[in-house]
This record gives structure tokens, sequence and C-alpha cells, in this order.
């Protein structure tokens, strides 16, 4: 294993999977001679040249289609968006291409895509470079749509879409980029689409999260335990669509208490979903109702450094107050 | 010697006879299968059907200077011409109208005349317009870096040229000169909207321009203009020079699905008046007047293709439905 920061996981499979297969090719804004706005692609243009590391025209829309007609016809596709903010002009090739065409097809077309979009906030970047885009696009069928939250994760999950027949959708916190830094397996170890993760193993309650929120969970947890001898197990979540249905509802037994916790706004949030996952299927199994956390229902995460942390954290200590709360419950 | 240069204008274009009266029975298959189809929905027997009465010409001349087997097809839905020259068959046609469980574009799932066969190279198709065109791009982008001779066909009508994909279709192809031809069959009327509250320009073509390849106009219903067009530009998108627009000005002689009621936004006289352009009668007319179609041919033709469609619709009708078993399949891919 190697320690790496999640970018610098990103790349390296991406890297390693594009000198392997030559059907791999990288499209989106600013990824050749800029090397990404965030350097991920960095020195690629020269090693892989023009054909295989593609600027594209500032059109998201038009950028994925074409990588869904590049799929159609032989090519493995990675389309990055640069922020996932601007992603929804493309929500059509998304939704109603990219999603449907197996179905459509009744089988006879496949579309193997992997887009890539850079999402989530507490990096300053305001209304437009800090949103959580993942429930709307867990939403659609045909899509799978995966957020880890290790280097490890990111890079055994990147493999994994490459090798996937159909649509994923491969969410990058940007905070997490630089900030999270992991042990990463040496060689082409592949992490399963679809499956949870116990990150931390605990007796008393459940926490059921994803992405950044991860380690702010495993922060807090750490804390109840030193603090109050509490034992809360986090499971990350990792793919949002298809959901791990069995493994989040086998921690939520063993703990009989559970808590969701996402950076999207709350309502009508992944964590929503989940909620109703674990009310539907394990209500007998729980000692207190299931406790949901997420942003505040406003537009977005705002500029300033006061309201960007009322976004994320509205009140002080707010994820270990709230644990700490359902395992006395 | 100087006999021997008196060249038809298909001889000209390289096409013989047997090549043309191919194109004028692909015409009238396209025209009575749509008869036909509206007479099953009339019936009750089809749900939902999209004509394509008066654009038939632009659609056989047109695709066909593509080549089975080895181009890609981007019908959109009023495209059955397209279909039939890319190989569809009359059957498979009416298994679609019938949303059969064997319908080769979607097993039933889809609208009719939403196309698509792997196995012919007809990419499959949505409703939402102009999707297609980025994917036009983007095939003709894989073909071109994996060094095939595939050319790219893609097809949509005047409305199309309004939505942003279209825009970012054409323009990501002319930055790679992709080999992709795009066919614009401007029929003047997206559904009720006229072209002159869709665009200021008169020709379509002219926008190609903004993308830096050509853009030129064809007679929509002269079946062998639009043919040297396509030609043209299927030479252009082999030879390495890009992409092409081809606007083929037509006309809509029926609603435009069987849902809909022109009448609201189309006068009797405009209508009627364009039907005396229209592309099958005129084809017929030039074939007879090259003495490449006479009335015995002619009725042989038109018989034997109303019994293949009537043999058709009574075997599609015959076969089976979709099993309501299969909804959830093919979401992903199966395990095989």
């Amino acid at each position: 294993v190697t320690r790496k920061n999640l970018l610098t996981a990103i790349r390296d499979a991406l890297h390693d999977e594009m000198v392997e297969d030559e059907r791999i090719v990288l499209l989106g804004e600013d990824v050749g001679a800029r090397g990404g706005v965030f350097r991920l692609s960095d020195g690629w243009l020269e090693e892989f040249g023009p054909g295989r590391v593609i600027d594209t025209p500032l059109a998201e829309s038009g950028l994925v289609g074409v990588a869904i007609g590049m799929a159609l016809h032989g090519l493995l596709p990675v389309a990055e968006i640069q922020f996932a903010d601007f992603i929804h002009p493309a929500y059509d090739q998304i939704a109603s291409e990219a999603a449907r065409i197996r179905y459509r097809s009744n089988g006879d077309f496949g579309c193997p895509l992997v887009i890539r979009a850079p999402c989530g906030g507490g990096v300053h970047g305001a209304l437009y470079h800090s949103q959580s885009i993942e429930a709307t696009y867990a939403h659609v069928p045909g899509l799978k749509v995966v957020m880890p939250s290790t280097p490890g994760d990111a890079a055994g999950l990147l493999r994994s879409a490459l090798r996937d027949p159909d649509p994923v959708l491969f969410l990058e916190h940007k905070r997490a980029y630089r900030a999270v830094t992991g042990d990463v397996p040496d060689g082409a170890t592949t992490t399963p689409i679809g499956r949870a993760d116990v990150k931390r193993s605990g007796t008393d309650l459940s926490v059921i999260t994803y992405g950044y929120e991860v380690h702010r969970c495993l922060e807090a947890a750490d804390r109840l335990a030193d603090e109050e001898g509490v034992s809360a197990e986090i499971v990350d979540v990792r793919t949002l669509a298809p959901l791990d249905v069995e493994g989040i509802l086998a921690s939520v037994r063993r703990t009989s208490r559970a808590i969701v916790v996402y950076e999207d706004n709350r309502t009508y949030g992944a964590g929503a979903e989940i909620a109703a996952t674990i009310a539907e299927h394990a209500f007998d199994d729980l000692d207190a109702p299931v406790v949901r956390i997420g942003a505040p229902d406003v537009p977005a995460m705002p500029f300033a450094s006061s309201l960007e942390h009322a976004f994320l954290e509205p009140e002080p200590d707010r994820l270990f107050r709230a644990m700490r709360s359902l395992a006395a419950a | 010697v100087s006999a021997s240069v008196t060249r038809t204008p298909h001889e000209a274009l390289g096409l013989g006879d047997p090549d043309v009266i191919g194109m004028y029975r692909t015409l009238l298959m396209a025209r009575l299968l749509d008869e036909a189809a509206l007479r099953q929905n009339r019936m009750g027997r089809a749900a939902f059907i999209v004509p394509v009465a008066g654009h038939e010409g632009c659609q056989v001349g047109t695709a066909s200077a593509m080549r089975r087997g080895t181009d890609i097809w981007l019908p959109y839905y009023r495209d059955v011409g397209v279909a039939l020259v890319a190989g569809m068959t009359p059957y498979e046609i009416f298994l679609g109208v019938f949303a059969k469980a064997d319908d080769p574009a979607s097993g039933g799932r889809q609208m009719p005349s939403h196309w698509g066969s792997r196995r012919l190279g007809i990419i499959t198709s949505s409703s939402p317009i102009a999707t297609q065109v980025p994917h036009a791009a983007g095939i003709a982008y894989a073909a071109q870096l994996r060094g095939d001779d595939t050319v790219v066909g893609c097809w949509f009508g005047d409305g199309a040229t309004s939505e942003g994909d279209w825009h970012e279709g054409l323009n990501f192809a002319a930055v790679h000169r992709l080999p992709v031809i795009f066919v614009c069959e401007n029929n003047h009327y997206a559904i009720s909207v006229p072209q002159s509250k869709q665009m200021a320009v008169s020709d379509i073509a002219d926008r190609a321009a903004g993308y830096g390849f050509p853009g030129v106009v064809v007679d929509g219903n002269d079946v062998l203009a639009c043919y040297a067009a396509m030609k043209t530009a299927h030479d252009r998108a082999r030879a390495g020079d890009g992409p092409t627009l081809i606007e083929c000005k037509t006309y809509r002689f029926l609603p435009h699905t069987s849902d809909d009621d022109d009448k609201s936004y189309r006068s009797r006289e405009e209508v009627e008046e364009a039907k005396g352009h229209d592309p099958v009668g005129a084809f017929e007319a030039y074939l007879r007047s090259h003495g490449v179609l006479d009335d015995a041919r002619h009725d042989a033709l038109h018989a034997e293709v109303r019994a293949e469609i009537e043999a058709a619709i009574v075997a599609a009708w015959d076969a089976s439905d979709p099993d309501p078993a299969t909804i959830g399949r093919h979401v992903f891919e199966e395990p095989s």
C-alpha cells in the first residue's frame, strides 16, 4: 500500500487504467493543456495525446452527449464535469439518454460511461462550487452513483466504474481531495460498486453517512468514545445508487439505533431514502426513531466563512451532540 | 461514340436502373406503410403513429448514399424511410407499431418510430429533440480515433436546430473535422410553430458557416438531388474533410402524429399546395420519363409492396406481447 490523498489516488488509478486500456479517453473542460482545474490530468495531454485527452468546448450537455456517442462506438469515455454544480445542463443527456439506453433498447445497447464530478463544499466554493448533486441523480434508474470518502475506496471504485458496462456518476468531494489521506493498495484492486463499508465498528448506534461527512462523523465518534464511552459504528454508504440496503440494515440491526448524516440539503436528500429504508425494514429492531441530519434547506452554501460554517454546522458540536443523545434515547 | 456519353441524371450520379428502382420501391414502401399504420391507428390497434408522408424523398435520397454494415445511422422519429434503407423490414416496423416483444428497437417499451438496432447500426433513439446530435459527433469521434471507415448520418427536423444539443453537437464535430453528416428535414414547422417563429434565417444551412463547415440547401422532394448532396458529403467525410449540413426543404402532408390536429396551424390550401410537390410522385415521373418504369413494372411493384405490408401486419399482430414480468429487465447489464 501507499499513502495518498484522495486526488492522487483518483489520478493514479485513472492514469494506470488509461495506460492499460487504450479505449479509455478523458474529455472535459481544461483537462488537456491546463491538466484540469484540480491538476488531476497534469501532463496527460503529452503522455496520451490529444486524441485521448480532449479539451472540450464549454458545453456540459454536449460533452456528456459526445461521451455517450463514444461509449456507443467502442470507447470507454471518462467525462469530467469541472464542478458538479455545472452538470445540470447535461441532466437530459444523463437521465434521458445514458441511463435509459439499455432499458429503452431492451438490452440491445449499453452505455459504458463514467462521469466524474468534483462536488461538495467547505472550501469557499459558494453557491456554484459547493453543491451536493447526488440525490437528483440517484433518483434516476439506470445510473449508478458513487461517492467515495477515502483514497483507497476512490481508487477501487473508480477502477470498478471503468469496468462497469453501464453509466456511473463518480462524485469526488473536493474538500477531501487534499484534506483526506489514506492507504491505497498498490496494483489494480477494485472495490465493488453497490457495497457499503463499515469505517468504524461500534455497538451503541449506527451512523449512516457518505462523502466528506464520513470524516466528520469519525471525528465525532472518536470523541464520543473518549468522553462518553459510547461506541458508534460508522457505515460509509459509498454507493448512493444502487444502495446497499442489506449492508445498512445489518449495522442497524446490530446497534438498534440509526442516525443518517449527509451534507446535502435535508429535504428529499439521500438521507431521506436511507431513513425510509431503515424505517421500512428494521423498524422492529430500533430502540429509537431514526435521526436525520442534513444541511439547511437553503438554495446553496454561501461564500462568507460565517455563512459557510452555518451551512455545514448550524450549531456547535452538532454531530457529537446528536449522536450522544441518540445513544441515550 | 457520341451516343454512349448520353447518360441519365441517375447514371451521372453512379446509380444504375436497379438502384433507382430500388429507391422507388423504398419510397413506395414508406408511403404505403405510413397509410397502413395510420389505418391501424384509426382501427384502434395502434395507440400512436408518427406519419412520414411528404418526407420520403429526402429520407430515401439521403440514406441511399450511406453504406449498410459500415456506416452508423441516427434517424429521428419521422424517419421510416431512413430505417428502411438501413435495413429495417416492414415486419419489424409493425412489431414496433403494435409494441410487440420482438420489436427490435425496444421490445415494445418505446413509442413506435423510436428506431434502434445494434445489428443494423441504427443507434437507439429517444423523444427529447436533438439529443442524438452530440451522440453522432461522439460516434464519429470514436470512429476517427479508432481508424474506422465509418461515416455517421444524423437526421432531424427543423425544430431540432433550436436546441442547444444541436449546436453543441455540430460545433464539436466541426472542431474535430469528424466524419458525420447532419441532415435537416425542414418541413417548416416544429409541430405547430412555423419556421418564422423558430429562427430569423430562411436557410438553416446558413448556420453551418457559424461552425466552419459547408451547409447546402437541396429540394427535399427531389430524391436525386438529396442523394447527390449526401454522396458529396459522404465523400468529404471519408476523405477526412469533416462534417456537412444538408438542409432538405420538404413538407409534412399529415399531422405531426396521430394525436395532432394540424388544421389549427396550417391552412388546407397550404397543405394541398405542398402535395403538388409530392416526392414519390415526382420520382415516379422521373423514372417513367427515363424509361426505367412503365405501367406494368409500376403495378407489379405496388402489388408487391402492398402484399408485403399486409403480410407484415398480419404476422406482427399475431406476435407475442411483452411479458409483464420483464418490466424490470435491462435496467443494468444482466449477468450472462
